[in-house]
Formats: C-alpha cells, structure tokens, sequence
C-alpha cells in the first residue's frame, strides 16, 4: 500500500512539472495556432543555462533566475527571429511547423557544442535542499515536495495573469479573433512576444525542477519530455490552461504507476498510449471545446 | 478632420481602391455607400491600418497616420465597429466592452465611458455576464458599436451596421447612431441601406469599383436620378 502511495506522489510531482511544460505549448498554440516543437528543446535550454550560472558560483537561486530570463528572452527571440517574418508573409502554417522543429535541432546542437558543454551528460545541483521526510509508511523527497508546490504556485500564478488582468484579457482576445484585437488597441505582436516569454520561461523553470530531482541533465533531455508534455496539452484540450494541468497530473501518474508495475521500460509509451485512448473518446482532449465558435 | 488623399489599395494582383479622394470634417456624418465589392471596407481598412496602403496618404487631425499600425491608430482616436461585428464569442459583453477601452488607463474615465455605453444600449446591461457568442444579431450589433465607443474615438467607424437585422432594428440602429453624433462623435458610416445612409448622413460619397463616382451632401445625393436608380431603387 505504501509502494502505491510513494508512486501516487511521485507521479503527482512529475505531472505538475508537465503540466509546466504542457502550459507553453497550449498558451502558444492558443495564440497562433501553433504548436511549438522548439519548446522541449527551450526546456533543455533552461536546465544547461541554470548548470551554466551555478558553474560560474552564482548560487542555485539566482542561477535559476538568470535562466528564467534567458530562455524567456530566447523563446521570444526564436518568434521575432523566425517565425514572425513567416507570418508577415503569410506562409503556409506547415512552413512555421517545420521552422520549430529546426529550431529545436538548433538548440540541441548548441548545448552539445565542444569546450562549453560538450554532448556528454553533466551532473545538475540536487533540489533536494531539505532531504526526505516520512509521514506513516511513506518517504516524500524534499525535491518532490519543492517541484509541485513551485508547479503549483506558478501555474496558480498564470491562471490569475490569463483570466484576471489587463494583458490576459488581450492574450484571450487575441485567440478569439486577431483582427478584432487590433483593432481594440491591443499590440499583437507585443502580446505574442509575451506568450513566447512566458513558454520560455515556464519551460525553464520545468527544466529546473526536474533536472534537480532527477540530477543530471543532457543535450537532447528535451526531446521526450516535450512530446510528453504536448501529450498531456493534447489529452487535456490543447489551448486550456486547466486541461493542460490535468493532462500534465495524467500523464505524469499513468506513467509512474506503469513503470512500477508493469517495468520500467513500459514508463516513457504511457503518456502516448493514455493520449491515443482519450482522443479515441474524446477527439478534442478531457476539456477541449469544438473548434472556434463561429459567431 | 479626416483626409484621405488619393489611396490605392492593392490586394495581390487586384487594385481595390483606385485612388480615391474624402474628407470628414469634425460633427459630421459622412457615408460611404456603393455596392458589394466597390471598396467600402476597404476604405476603412486602410484607415484603421488593417490593410497596407500602396500609395497615397491619409491623414487625421493634420498627423499622417498612412500605414502606421492599428493599436496606434485607435490611441488616436479612430475606432472601428467592422463589418460581421467581430465581437469576442467567448468572452462576457462585460469583457468584450472593457477590451474596447483597451487603449484608457484612467479607472473613473472607463466607468464614465460603460456608462454611457450602458444608458446607450440598455440591453447590454442585462446581459453583462454572458458570453458575447450567444447574444441575438442586432445585440451582438450593440455590442460592437458599443465597444467601438469605448475607446472614446473622436472619429468612429462604423461599417455595415444594419447587416441581417429585422426593419425595427434597423430603424432602432439609426436611431442610436444620430444620438451617438449629437454626442459629439464624428461618424463616418458604410451602408449598402443606402436609403437609410443618406437620411442621417450630412455628406456622401459614391463607391463604384475602387473609384469615386458621385460625391456631395446627402440630401441632393438622394434626389439625383443616377442614384436613384442605381441604389436606392429607382
């Protein structure tokens, strides 16, 4: 029964740092209907730069800022770079498609670059700053704890930004309809720039979390946790912020439950095969509305 | 207060607007009437900085505002309530009022502004919290012209406002646009109801296929046969 409880919390930890992840892709999606393959690798880009900072002594915290805002500042760079001259000129989307996935390959490639990283996987400090503690039977790693309540914090954080203030009220327009939004007053392409900061940033703080839980950290780290992650936004309704969360919870416990029980070659399948059953019930995802609403 | 100075539109291949030529002056309604196709929403468009302008210059309150994007464009005080309204679906009429006030900061000023938009449109008031994608047409109607006035334009657009709406909303629709003019607002109004258009408006312009075919005051618009004929059914 304890083996059952350690494995619930362990997945709820890891699935509330996926919902993190998750939360890019559908805030992105949202926006430009875009779904932005470069963000596993931005997840990646987060863990090497907090590596990076703490190497040069700057402390674990203040290494996680800087990385915060590098990988915020990159994921927006990526768009203004190449992906907006794409929009101003109307290319087909399969184009911008392709430009995320080359992207990620870009990035992957700079964090195994010879004399500063290189390809070989590298220890990562441990966020196992308070060790473990026991309640009854069962072992909670400090680690754990700080990854879901960080998570947790965070996605509360961005749920009251999207429904509750001034510059979320724009980011919802925008999704509705971008030529109305224009025409309100509202800077898209200040809004888009945002969305991409705040993937970019949420991204890195996922990568943070998870690569201090689990203490090592490697150039290409990003491109299975990204297609989980998209995953769960897709099992939960890409585009909603809670559906994301719930997807992220989903995933993370089917697959520890999986790798406990069934082996743990069986762990990384899962969060595919849970996506291919809910989107054989529900095609649009757990909280996934049909299309847009055509007024 | 208004100027528009021998604009030419292109969209690819196709040359929408061939160089036309208005002005609105400050009190006025001004109408742009014409039929499907002759460059009305183009116009407004390119006014509001949706589409680029090839050449040509527009200009409001003697600044050049040719090309300048639209966020900048309504902080200067043009607002467009556009054609098919546009509005937000899933958001409430509360949500999509305050979206047209996106460009105000002032707290007491933007309840000023729901205010009047409120004693306005009575019906929006009803129905604060609902989704804009579930109201009737002529509501969602309200809704947009009332958003456009949300941003307290000096110069408001409004393109087609009595599109698919039953005779007594139409006349209802009318109706609130003089009460919005007498308010103060200058209004240059697009309508394919040209009968309607020009028994409001002060002064007219004719659009046929990317030109300007007749232009003068509304009332000798309305008697002369050629119009007559062409759009208002003889």
């Amino acid at each position: 029964m304890h083996a059952l409880i350690g494995t619930l919390i362990n997945g709820i930890a890891l699935g509330m740092a996926y919902a993190l992840i998750a939360v890019g892709y559908s805030m992105v999606f949202g926006i430009l209907r875009l779904i932005n393959f470069a963000h596993g690798a931005m997840y990646a880009f987060g863990a090497y730069m907090v590596y990076f900072f703490v190497s040069l002594k700057l402390g674990l915290l203040p290494a996680i800022m800087l990385s915060i805002l590098m990988s915020g500042i990159l994921a927006l760079l990526i768009d203004k770079v190449a992906l907006e001259p794409l929009r101003k000129k109307k290319s087909i989307p399969i184009a911008t498609l392709i430009t995320t996935v080359g992207m990620s390959f870009i990035i992957q490639n700079f964090l195994s670059i010879e004399y500063i990283f290189t390809s070989e996987k590298k220890g990562f400090p441990s966020l196992n700053l308070f060790g473990s503690f026991t309640v009854g039977n069962v072992t909670i790693q400090s680690s754990q704890l700080i990854m879901f309540v960080v998570a947790l914090i965070l996605l509360a954080i961005l749920t009251l930004l999207v429904n509750k203030t001034k510059i979320g009220l724009a980011m919802r327009a925008t999704e509705q309809n971008v030529k109305a939004a224009n025409l309100m007053g509202i800077n898209v392409n200040f809004i888009i720039s945002f969305t991409f900061f705040l993937g970019g940033a949420t991204a890195a703080i996922a990568g943070a979390l998870i690569s201090g839980y689990y203490q090592v950290i490697s150039p290409t780290m990003g491109s299975l946790i990204g297609l989980k992650a998209f995953s769960a936004a897709v099992v939960g309704g890409i585009g909603i912020l809670y559906g994301s969360v719930v997807g992220g919870l989903v995933v993370g416990v089917a697959e520890c439950l999986a790798a406990q029980y069934l082996g743990s070659n069986v762990r990384d399948p899962m969060a595919f095969v849970i996506l291919i059953i809910i989107l054989i019930i529900k095609p649009t995802g757990l909280f996934g509305k049909k299309g847009i609403s055509k007024v | 207060m208004l100027k528009i100075d021998n604009l030419n539109v292109f969209y690819g291949p196709i040359h929408a607007l061939k160089g036309i030529s208005l002005e609105v002056n400050e009190g006025e309604i001004v109408t742009l009437i014409g039929s499907n196709g002759a460059g009305k929403s183009t116009t407004l468009s390119a006014i509001t900085g949706l589409v680029k302008a090839s050449s040509g210059t527009i200009t409001f309150n003697g600044k050049n505002i040719t090309n300048l994007p639209p966020y900048k464009i309504v902080k200067m005080g043009i607002s467009l309530s556009p054609e098919g309204r546009e509005v937000f679906p899933a958001l409430t009429v509360e949500e999509n009022l305050t979206l047209g006030a996106y460009t105000r900061n002032n707290h007491n000023d933007i309840r000023e502004i729901f205010e009047r938009v409120y004693n306005l449109f009575p019906r929006l008031r009803e129905r604060i919290k609902q989704a804009a994608g579930t109201l009737s047409g002529g509501e969602q109607q309200m809704l947009a012209i009332g958003r456009a006035l949300m941003s307290k334009p000096k110069l408001l657009l409004l393109d087609e406002p009595s599109m698919g709406l039953a005779p007594n909303l139409v006349l209802l629709i009318f109706d609130l646009i003089e009460s919005i003019s007498k308010q103060g607002t200058t209004i240059l109004l697009i309508e394919q109801n040209a009968n309607m258009a020009l028994s409001i408006a002060d002064r007219a312009y004719v659009l046929e296929t990317g030109r300007i075919a007749f232009s003068g005051d509304a009332a000798s618009l309305a008697d002369d046969p050629r119009i007559r004929k062409a759009y208002l059914g003889g």
